[in-house]
């Protein structure tokens, strides 16, 4: 009986369907790749399968991250890939630009640049989107049409190469053994915790995008907050925007962080962040991210060609929103009543009940 | 809200009532159509007196506005139709790229002739775009994230049936995209005039029929139109159903303009068509707005290419800075004059 209630605590937790995805998919890799699981050392850097789907996959982690707060307030921000672009294209343009592209203060000058600017991206759609109260996927739209054309006209159309190893080494570079996006991922979504979960600011961002009127009237500056968040998120996919140019060491104005919108509220969504807002989950975000990357990656060593990627990402979105949907639960799975209580029947179920049945599918 | 948009020609007169006549001018409906009209011809005459000696001011250069945004028009009256019943529908570009590539290998690749490929191309825009809205509906899903799961499937999809671009030369369809309609001071081409016909069709449906009625009806108040009795489920479906039909034949247009398959053709064309439906007044909440705003909305989108080009100086991303501009501005003042009806 103590096994089945864990079970259920288990079951019920809310990373437990987006960790039980990803551990499947990183499974069925390991029939086609025997040493999927293993990694290797070679001249003090860590390989493998599993630490390139989280070097690849950290820019996602990243924007998903920033995203998840924008969604949690009930918004949504497209622009963040024209926001990775603007930024990619500001600071390797200024690099480019130096006489000795390895000097530090000049590559941490051109950071700031290229971040400034993402945050000024984020001030705009916040302003947009809390003080003239325009939806905000339209307010976002703005800069996710603009901002293309902005970042191509910093590159003037070309795609700028740099050569600097500083740089190089915030998207491409390794540091301990692991590569470096990795502990940039790591302070990121510390940070981002630490602030939401260790403070009162989650609870103010979940109750702004509960009902902004209410929290308004309890006091609550929901403009600011509001504000603050699509700073954030812009801060996030300016960082990411850093990483997929540096990793490349080129910017490319056109197709740098090209679609990164959608994946990441993919990951958002996947996450078990709710697309109303007015309540998110971190965790979730990044475990969604690395499921994207995972199958991703997944798609390229099971053979399957790389073109039914976005197939299989539809079924993906599909499912999962499906599942989210309180309506599809009640059709699906309340029309077989006794084929046994999914995650969602936890809180209209009578707890003593269910304890003492001795399975899970007669608690009915 | 009443889909009507009568406002009273006679206004009160008197210096006394001039106030009541701006505010009463800033709530009329038809301001933000009006307003991109003016702009079009604003840019228009400053077109004609910058490039005189170049020949923008022939007639066919105008009319080229019709012949190369076609596509984008029929795409943008289906998107209208979404948006006016307060949805928004993110798989038009993949759904136009779908149905080059999907065309493209049919008449190429499996040699069938295309009186039967183009209701087939159509049928299966239609059917796609009746599954999202039959999910949206029923799942009580947002339609941006299903539409979002439609913009990948279908571009998916494309690259299903091939990673290269397919290029027609089928007579028949070469003898399509090189018939001309001559209007006596210029001659369109299929697609415009396809394009034109649509026009008038959605007009007549938007504004004169019941479903018309219907749709304005959920855009202005969901909650109203349902305890109205109106079929809130079967007008939804139908939007997005329409809105599937229209990017398909967008898509057969654009493939009869460019005359291949790519699976890359009209990415991210669904932000054109969003673009031009707001430029062209209607409003983003649903329920207010005209086709024929849509048709200035693309109009002016595709005057812009034509000054660009004309310029010769500027470069192609101009385009992309220019629409979000007037996005932005269009927006704006569409918020300002809700704000002003409000009050």
């Amino acid at each position: 009986m103590t096994t089945t209630s864990r079970w259920r605590a288990l079951t019920h937790h809310h990373l437990f369907w987006p960790v039980a995805v990803l551990i499947a998919l990183l499974l069925v890799n390991v029939p086609f790749t025997p040493g999927f699981f293993s990694i290797d050392m070679t001249d003090g850097h860590l390989y493998g399968s599993l630490v390139s789907i989280v070097l690849f996959g950290s820019p996602l982690i990243l924007v998903a991250v920033g995203m998840t707060l924008v969604i949690a307030t009930g918004g949504i921000d497209l622009s963040v890939g024209a926001v990775v672009a603007i930024t990619g294209a500001l600071t390797c343009s200024y690099i480019s630009d130096q006489t000795d592209q390895n000097t530090l203060s000049a590559v941490f000058l051109a950071m700031g640049i290229g971040l400034v600017a993402a945050v000024v991206c984020g001030l705009w759609n916040g302003f947009l989107v809390a003080r003239m109260g325009i939806q905000p996927i339209i307010a976002t739209l703005i800069i996710m049409v603009a901002g293309r054309g902005v970042a191509q006209l910093i590159t003037d159309g070309q795609i700028i190469t740099v050569n600097s190893e500083p740089y190089k080494l915030i998207g491409g570079g390794y540091w301990l053994t692991l590569p470096f996006s990795v502990f940039v991922v790591t302070a990121v979504v510390a940070v981002t915790v630490a602030l939401t979960r260790r403070t009162a600011l989650g609870l103010l961002v979940e109750s702004v995008g509960g009902n902004a009127e209410a929290s308004r009237l309890v006091g609550i500056r929901s403009t600011r907050i509001k504000i603050m968040v699509y700073m954030f998120c812009a801060l996030c996919a300016g960082i990411a925007g850093l990483m997929i140019s540096s990793n490349t060491s080129a910017a490319d104005g056109n197709n740098a962080g090209l679609w990164i919108e959608l994946d990441a509220i993919l990951a958002v969504v996947i996450g078990g962040t709710s697309l109303a807002g007015g309540r998110f989950s971190i965790g979730g975000t990044v475990v969604g991210a690395l499921v994207i990357q995972t199958l991703t990656t997944t798609i390229y060593t099971i053979g399957v060609p790389t073109q039914t990627n976005l197939v299989f990402k539809a079924a993906v979105v599909i499912v999962v929103c499906l599942l989210q949907s309180p309506k599809f639960r009640a059709k699906v799975f309340g029309a077989k009543g006794p084929e046994g209580p999914r995650r969602d029947a936890a809180p209209v179920e009578p707890a003593p009940a269910a304890d003492a049945a001795p399975k899970m599918e007669v608690s009915r | 809200m009443s889909a009507t948009a009568q406002t009273p020609k006679a206004a009160p007169r008197g210096s006394t009532a001039s106030r009541a006549r701006a505010t009463r001018l800033l709530g009329d409906r038809r301001l933000p159509v009006l307003v991109t009209a003016a702009l079009f011809i604003a840019m228009y005459v400053a077109g004609l007196s910058r490039y005189q000696n170049y020949g923008f001011g022939e007639p066919q250069v105008f009319l080229n506005l019709f012949i190369d945004n076609g596509y984008l028009l029929v795409a943008a009256i289906g998107a209208t139709f979404v948006i006016m019943s307060g949805g928004i529908d993110l798989s038009v570009g993949s759904m136009i790229g779908f149905t080059t590539m999907f065309t493209a290998w049919l008449v190429e690749r499996q040699g069938l002739p295309l009186l039967l490929v183009v209701p087939l191309a159509l049928a299966v825009g239609a059917f796609g775009g009746f599954l999202m809205g039959y999910v949206i509906h029923n799942f009580e899903i947002q339609p941006f994230i299903v539409t979002l799961a439609g913009l990948f499937l279908f571009r998916g999809l494309c690259l299903v049936i091939s990673k290269e671009s397919i290029s027609i030369n089928d007579a028949s369809v070469g003898t399509l995209a090189q018939t001309r309609v001559s209007l006596g001071v210029g001659d369109l081409s299929i697609g415009a005039v396809v394009a034109l016909v649509v026009l008038a069709v959605a007009a007549y449906v938007l504004h004169y029929t019941r479903f018309g009625r219907r749709v304005y009806a959920i855009g202005g108040n969901e909650q109203s139109a349902l305890l109205m009795g109106l079929p809130l489920g079967g007008t939804k479906i139908a939007v997005y159903t329409v809105s599937g039909f229209c990017s398909a034949l967008a898509g057969l247009l654009f493939m009869l303009y460019i005359q291949s398959g790519d699976p890359l053709h009209a990415v991210g064309m669904e932000l054109d068509a969003i673009a031009a439906v707001v430029i062209g007044g209607t409003l983003l909440t649903g329920g207010s707005g005209y086709v024929l705003g849509t048709l200035f909305g693309v109009l002016v989108l595709g005057l812009i290419k034509s000054v660009i080009t004309f310029e010769g100086t500027l470069s192609s991303w101009w385009t992309k800075i220019a629409t979000g501009v007037l996005l932005c501005a269009f927006i704006l003042i569409q918020r300002t004059m809700t704000s002003r009806r409000k009050a």
